[in-house]
């Protein structure tokens, strides 16, 4: 992709691109287990690619999510009208001109080389670029919280929520109001596939669509959606695009490790069955939209993910599992409820939910502040957390972020919140009539700590 | 190392640990948490209304049992009574000896027992005749998708013999799972905005369905067989392997080794789909030729015996055709056919390029 980038700008082209973009590239090693001195190995060699781009390039190590503030997960304010119009020129104009794909590494970096891009006035800055290793003890941070998640997919989702939560960071210090990733069509197909497995059915249109705005002022676009594997693969051949291979952390893992793994493999052998599987999946994409879903207003947004939260109790789905997750989850606060009996359920009768517990009855300690993050997050990153055992390694931002927003007024939430006495109606929750006071009175009735829903 | 204690009853020494959350329970705590579960889901979504008649879909496998068996020990406590309808699909082999079963069953729990059967209902085809028609064309036949739409038009038919008001059939939340992979590996945009929800409220005419073990996983559904010792046919169909639905089920397998709440978290997905207006499916009509309810002119039942009739069975399968352009004159179904009908290799190029994606 910076390739054709690169060959958008040139003053050969026919239809010239009109921003000027740089290119950042996320070194992801600490996570993978790598030495650094693999690591330094691996950056020469992307440095050398990058420096004969003659882009601005700004390389990162994936330590730095530490040094991240909290504003990283507020959604800004959107850009000027003004810019969007150039942007749609632009891309226009992009699309239109290239045929094959570009300098993504091999499939093994996902994160190698993804183009920003910038529409005003072109950046004078100097290539940004550690010369040393990260500090020690962030590195060791980072390792110890790959370490604390159990499965291979929880890690995979959370690398890429702190990849994301980073290019967003330095796109926005900089200066950039778009982001380009190199998605090709096979990636975004195993993506849809993978995130409908993930239960982010929610969310389809924002993780595989052309243009990703739920972060406000930067826009993640993919234009490089329309082009298989193949025609990649073909491309670099052809026109001897230099790419450089790092082992992600995947890479080596057994087909069954984790859910990402599965279907790719699960996808490109039906592939190799039915060749129109992985443009069949990608029309699908196309036919999602953005809508939440219908009667939906724009809620509180996920911690993690800022997509609007798709949990509540009109869900068959999501209550059903949160009742039989909750006794899985019993073994441990129980001596804590029966020692403490107003803590449990403070957690979750009261309109205020979390922000009376902080402030009223006495601390519910670890598992409160766990809590109180969990109900933060949309349903797949609930599910995620589960495999995180601990929340401390989490780097600060996050916890800070979450418990800034809990401690926000109450008023906000509250009109989505349903008390066991009143009757909300639920929102178009389909087919068979609005949810269930006995439904409420039988989960109360277990006994529920931790209550995942604003109930 | 001894078992650990039931983790409800703390009596009893557990027997199992449930798949999802991993709780020990012994085997009547477990028994009655599934049926707790069940009654849950139904009253949750008032599925099931007091006074109603309900139609349990048996076929003698074990989802139907274990729903039957569930549903009858709920009937008091919700007011409902069963009866069971069993579809006789013409398989040679497999289906006589599911009949078996189920009339073991209608007989051990005293309930009332009809059999439909494809040959009396749609002009004599079993589904053997529809595979041998179907067959030969060198890809898979496409024998289960006829065998889905007619069992649905069978249900339907036998519940109204009995006088039935609403329908239940046993599907658990793997086979959910396994839809909505499917339906997306498909490109089904009009199934995906179709699905979700626990069960059709019903419009014009047919009969509600839905599906109260829904969000049971099917490990339960077998552990719950196992422990209340349920009679049932456990062979899968003859025709199963090569149905796409295969390739669904081994990912779904997989998924679930990885995460054990992928089912769930699927049905989720798919309950929260956003699809264009566009490709929502058209507000239902009638069918021209039955009157039953239909997005086209031909509801799909006449659509595929149509199909089969002319000896070109891929007719209706696939998209946007639908045997909408070769209406015949409507009238009774001919007689059953007397011998083999192989007729024309069934419709690989004439359904057009927009088949390549369905037939497989």
């Amino acid at each position: 992709m910076v390739w054709q980038v690169l060959e958008g700008l040139s003053r050969d082209s026919a239809k010239r691109l009109r921003f000027v973009p740089g290119v950042v590239y996320v070194d992801e090693g600490a996570a993978c287990g790598q030495s650094w001195e693999d690591r330094a190995k691996t950056l020469t060699d992307v440095r050398q690619i990058l420096q004969t781009l003659g882009f601005p390039w700004h390389i990162v190590t994936l330590e730095e999510v530490f040094a991240l503030p909290p504003s990283v997960l507020r959604c800004s304010a959107q850009d000027p009208v003004g810019t969007v119009e150039t942007y749609k020129v632009a891309v226009d104009s992009f699309l239109q001109q290239q045929r094959t794909l570009a300098a993504e590494g091999v499939r093994g970096s996902p994160s190698s080389a993804q183009g920003e891009e910038q529409p005003s006035q072109p950046c004078t800055q100097d290539p940004q670029d550690p010369v040393g290793p990260p500090p020690a003890a962030q590195t060791e941070a980072l390792s110890q919280l790959f370490d604390s998640v159990k499965t291979l997919t929880a890690k995979e989702e959370l690398l890429q929520t702190l990849r994301t939560h980073l290019i967003l960071h330095v796109a926005r210090t900089h200066g950039y109001s778009k982001v380009m990733t190199g998605d090709s069509c096979t990636r975004l197909a195993i993506k849809l596939m993978t995130s409908l497995a993930l239960g982010r059915g929610a969310f389809l249109a924002w993780d595989t669509g052309f243009s990703d705005e739920r972060h406000g002022d930067v826009v993640v676009v993919r234009p490089m959606r329309e082009h298989t594997l193949k025609e990649v693969a073909f491309y670099n051949r052809l026109f001897a695009v230099p790419s450089v291979f790092t082992p992600a952390i995947d890479t080596k893992a057994s087909e069954k490790a984790s859910i990402h793994r599965l279907m790719e493999g699960f996808l490109l052998r039906l592939q190799a069955q039915f060749p129109s599987t992985v443009s069949t999946v990608y029309r699908t994409s196309e036919k999602l939209v953005k809508a939440p879903r219908d009667g939906c207003a724009a809620g509180p947004r996920c911690l993690l993910c800022m997509c609007s939260l798709d949990v509540d109790s009109a869900d068959s789905a999501t209550a059903f599992g949160a009742q039989t997750q909750d006794f899985s989850q019993t073994p441990a606060p129980t001596p804590r409820a029966e020692a403490g009996a107003p803590a449990g359920p403070c957690c979750a009768a009261g309109p205020g939910g979390a922000p009376n517990c902080w402030q009223g009855t006495r601390p519910c300690g670890r598992e409160g502040s766990r809590a109180h993050v969990i109900e933060q997050l949309c349903y797949a990153c609930r599910v995620n957390m589960k495999d995180v055992p601990c929340l401390e390694p989490l780097p600060p931002y996050i916890l800070a972020e979450a418990q800034l927003r809990s401690q926000r007024p109450s008023v906000e939430i509250q009109e989505y919140l349903v008390n066991s006495d009143d009757e909300a109606p639920a929102s178009g929750s389909g087919a068979l009539g609005p949810p269930e006071q006995e439904g409420k009175e039988a989960r109360a009735a277990c006994g529920c700590i931790n209550k995942n829903f604003f109930n | 190392m001894p078992a650990p204690q039931c983790s409800s009853c703390h009596a009893a020494r557990a027997a199992l640990r449930r798949p999802r959350s991993g709780q020990a329970l012994c085997g009547p705590c477990f028994c009655t948490a599934f049926e707790a579960e069940v009654l849950h889901t139904v009253l949750a979504g008032r599925l099931l209304p007091p006074g109603a008649v309900v139609a349990v879909g048996a076929s003698g496998g074990k989802d139907s049992t274990v729903l039957a068996h569930v549903l009858r020990e709920l009937a008091p406590r919700l007011g409902v009574s069963l009866r069971l309808v069993a579809v006789d699909e013409g398989i040679g082999g497999y289906r006589d000896a599911a009949l078996a079963a189920v009339r073991r069953q209608a007989a051990r729990w005293d309930l009332p027992l009809t059999v439909v059967a494809y040959a009396d209902l749609f002009g004599g085809w079993t589904m053997d005749a529809v595979a041998r028609s179907t067959a030969g064309t060198g890809r898979s036949r496409a024998c289960c998708t006829f065998c889905g739409v007619l069992r649905r038009r069978a249900l339907e038919e036998g519940a109204r013999l009995v006088g039935a008001t609403h329908i239940v059939t046993g599907h658990n939340a793997d086979d959910m799972a396994e839809t909505v992979l499917m339906n997306f590996l498909r490109g089904d945009a009009g199934r995906l905005a179709r699905g979700g929800g626990l069960g059709s409220r019903g419009e014009g005419g047919a009969l509600p369905r839905c599906r109260p073990l829904q969000l049971a996983s099917q490990k339960e559904v077998v552990l719950y067989a196992h422990f209340r010792r349920l009679d049932y046919f456990s062979e899968e169909c003859v025709y199963a392997p090569e149905a796409f639905r295969g390739h669904a089920r081994d990912l779904l397998k997989l998924l679930e080794a990885a995460r054990p709440s992928a089912a769930l978290d699927l049905v989720h997905s798919a309950e929260r789909l956003a699809l264009a207006p566009a490709a929502r499916p058209p507000p239902p009509g009638a069918c021209s030729r039955c009157g039953a309810l239909a997005s086209r002119a031909l509801c799909q039942v006449c659509a595929l015996l149509d199909g089969l009739q002319r000896g070109r069975p891929r007719l209706a399968i696939g998209k946007g055709r639908g045997g909408r352009d070769e209406e015949g004159p409507p009238g009774p179904p001919p007689p059953p056919p007397s011998d083999l009908r192989s007729g024309p290799g069934p419709a690989a190029g004439e359904c057009g390029a927009a088949c390549k994606e369905r037939c497989e």
